[in-house]
């Protein structure tokens, strides 16, 4: 891989493997994700979009190779110390990962929460973000209660909500319509132009076609020639 | 963030009621049992000091002395070491006390011919001497003298009493252990359950970066919570019965000299606060294990 800007470059895998038993989820992947870049992750159910996400956050670690984050080796990084890595990414998860006994606005809070924000900055910031992705009338409903859309939109806004320098998305649109789908794509567009680095894994053309931004094709845990999108 | 992790305790409680009231009620037993030993002890040695405080030993003469022997007796009690006073009781006095004692069955002393009681000297002790021992050392001088038919002070009674007394220390301390052990298991595994339904919660706060003392705060302010209010519910139910108790004493005793009293405002928040100790130690414990799996 030819590397111009190497240094610009927030996230770097070199030679990473995941095995599941026999089965290599990523093989031998060779990756840099640069600041400030919008960066689209595609490829067919299996590829291994999601455990390439989940080895960034050290949601799972490398079978073999290194992952640097912000030029720090997290294969190596102590057990303690992972909230500070996982405190530089908003990540909306595949399946949400809503708490679901806690309700939209304590889903929300819990980040800045979390990282000891005072509680009027907590109310404030959770409150403006939730009214951005127009879930402010819903905020003292429980999870379950809700849409597939509507949970992805609370996941959403507790993704951004910290101000992350790293935004992933894990099929962010997947439950959405076209019309909140282009206003998740809005926001996290809106995020990107304001620095953050933004990774959306999704095997949605449209979606790829919304926003100019580097394409990944994965297939069967290796990037590929992308097939014609 | 105190209140924070406060809050979050106290939503823990009220959405596990059924857990927590019987995990509160368990340690609520134990510090009943322990802090019951506890007053016990109080109460017993106020007793036993009393007694010795206000020890007195009854020599008791020989039927029928000529004045002047009986004169001799009273000279040589009074110079032995440790008297303070020696008071006669002839055996008219004796029984006129025990007629005014038992006025009911005055018909039956009218109905002996001859007072049987002996005269008798009352020895009250220099307030140094006040302990068992010297009383023993005295009562058996007392004994040797010439005239004296008998000693008494109560001895025997208070020994076996005193021997009973430590046997009961020590099994409420083995009790008080079990209880404590009890406790900590209890609480632990309250701690263990909760953090076993919410382990998805547990999960979903870490990838968001919360910190293991962030997740967990919540759980031991749960438990000392348990712990205070376990401690509270003990005590509540040991004044209960102690009022109980000391009415029906007051009944019987009627103007006496029995007067108990309950632990202290200090030792009650002394136990309140080692019971909320019980309940951060069984959740200290149960996360350490938890965390190491
Ligand atoms: N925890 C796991 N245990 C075993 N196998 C796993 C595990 N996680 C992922 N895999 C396997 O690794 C491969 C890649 O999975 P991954 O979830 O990364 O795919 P994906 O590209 O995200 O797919 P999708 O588009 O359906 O979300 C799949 O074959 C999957 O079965
Ligand atoms: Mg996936």
């Amino acid at each position: 891989m030819i590397e111009p800007s190497a240094k610009a470059a927030i996230i770097r895998l070199f030679h990473v493997y995941r095995h599941y038993h026999a089965q290599n989820a990523l093989d031998d992947l060779t990756l840099d994700i640069y600041r400030n870049e919008f960066l689209f992750i595609t490829g067919p159910s299996g590829a291994g979009k999601t455990t390439l996400l989940k080895l960034l956050y050290r949601g799972e670690t490398a079978s073999e190779g290194q992952v640097l984050v912000d030029g720090i080796n997290i294969s190596r990084m102590a057990r303690n110390r992972i909230h500070l890595l996982r405190r530089k990414f908003g990540i909306v998860f595949q399946d949400y990962k809503l708490i679901p006994t806690r309700t939209v606005y304590e889903n929300v809070a819990l980040v800045l929460e979390a990282a000891g924000r005072n509680a009027r900055y907590v109310r404030k910031k959770t409150h403006s973000v939730l009214r951005t992705v127009g879930m402010e009338n819903r905020m003292n409903a429980l999870p379950p209660a809700l849409s597939g859309g509507e949970q992805q939109r609370v996941a959403v806004a507790r993704a951004v909500v910290g101000d992350p320098t790293i935004i992933l998305a894990d099929e962010p649109t997947g439950s959405l319509d076209a019309k909140s789908a282009s206003l998740i794509m809005g926001l996290l567009k809106t995020f990107h132009t304001r620095g953050a680095t933004v990774v959306v894994a999704t095997h949605d053309r449209e979606l790829i076609r919304s926003i100019p931004a580097r394409i990944i094709y994965l297939n069967q845990g290796q990037i590929t020639v992308a097939p014609t999108i | 963030m105190l209140s924070l992790h406060f809050k979050r305790a106290l939503l823990d409680i009220r959405h596990n009621r059924l857990l927590n009231a019987v995990t509160i009620t368990t340690i609520a037993l134990s510090i009943l049992i322990v802090s019951a030993a506890i007053l016990f002890f109080i109460n017993t040695t106020d007793m036993l000091e009393a007694w010795r405080r206000g020890i007195r030993i009854m020599v008791y003469l020989e039927d029928d002395l000529d004045p002047g022997r009986q004169q001799a007796i009273a000279a040589r009690l009074k110079g032995l070491y440790g008297v303070q006073e020696a008071r006669f009781i002839s055996k008219q006095t004796a029984l006129e006390h025990l007629r005014a004692q038992m006025p009911r069955q005055s018909a039956i002393l009218e109905g002996i011919g001859q007072n049987p009681l002996p005269d008798a000297y009352e020895v009250q002790m220099i307030p140094s001497a006040r302990t068992w021992e010297k009383a023993e050392d005295l009562a058996q001088r007392l004994e040797a003298i010439d005239g004296v038919a008998d000693v008494e002070y109560g001895q025997r009674w208070v020994e076996r009493f005193i021997t009973l007394f430590n046997l009961f220390r020590l099994t409420s301390y083995a009790m008080g252990g079990l209880f404590f052990i009890a406790s900590l298991f209890i609480v632990g595994n309250t701690v263990r359950l909760i953090l076993y339904t919410r382990r998805e919660e547990v999960e979903i706060m870490r990838l968001v970066g919360a910190t293991e003392r962030f997740i967990l705060a919540p759980f031991y302010f749960q438990s000392m919570i348990q712990g205070i209010l376990g401690g509270i519910a003990g005590l509540a139910a040991l004044l209960i019965m102690f009022m109980l108790i000391q009415s029906k004493i007051q009944a019987v005793a009627v103007g006496g000299t029995v007067a108990l009293r309950f632990l202290s405002p200090g030792l009650m928040m002394a136990i309140v606060a080692a019971s909320a100790l019980v309940g951060w130690l069984g959740c200290h414990l149960s996360l350490k294990q938890y965390l190491k799996a």
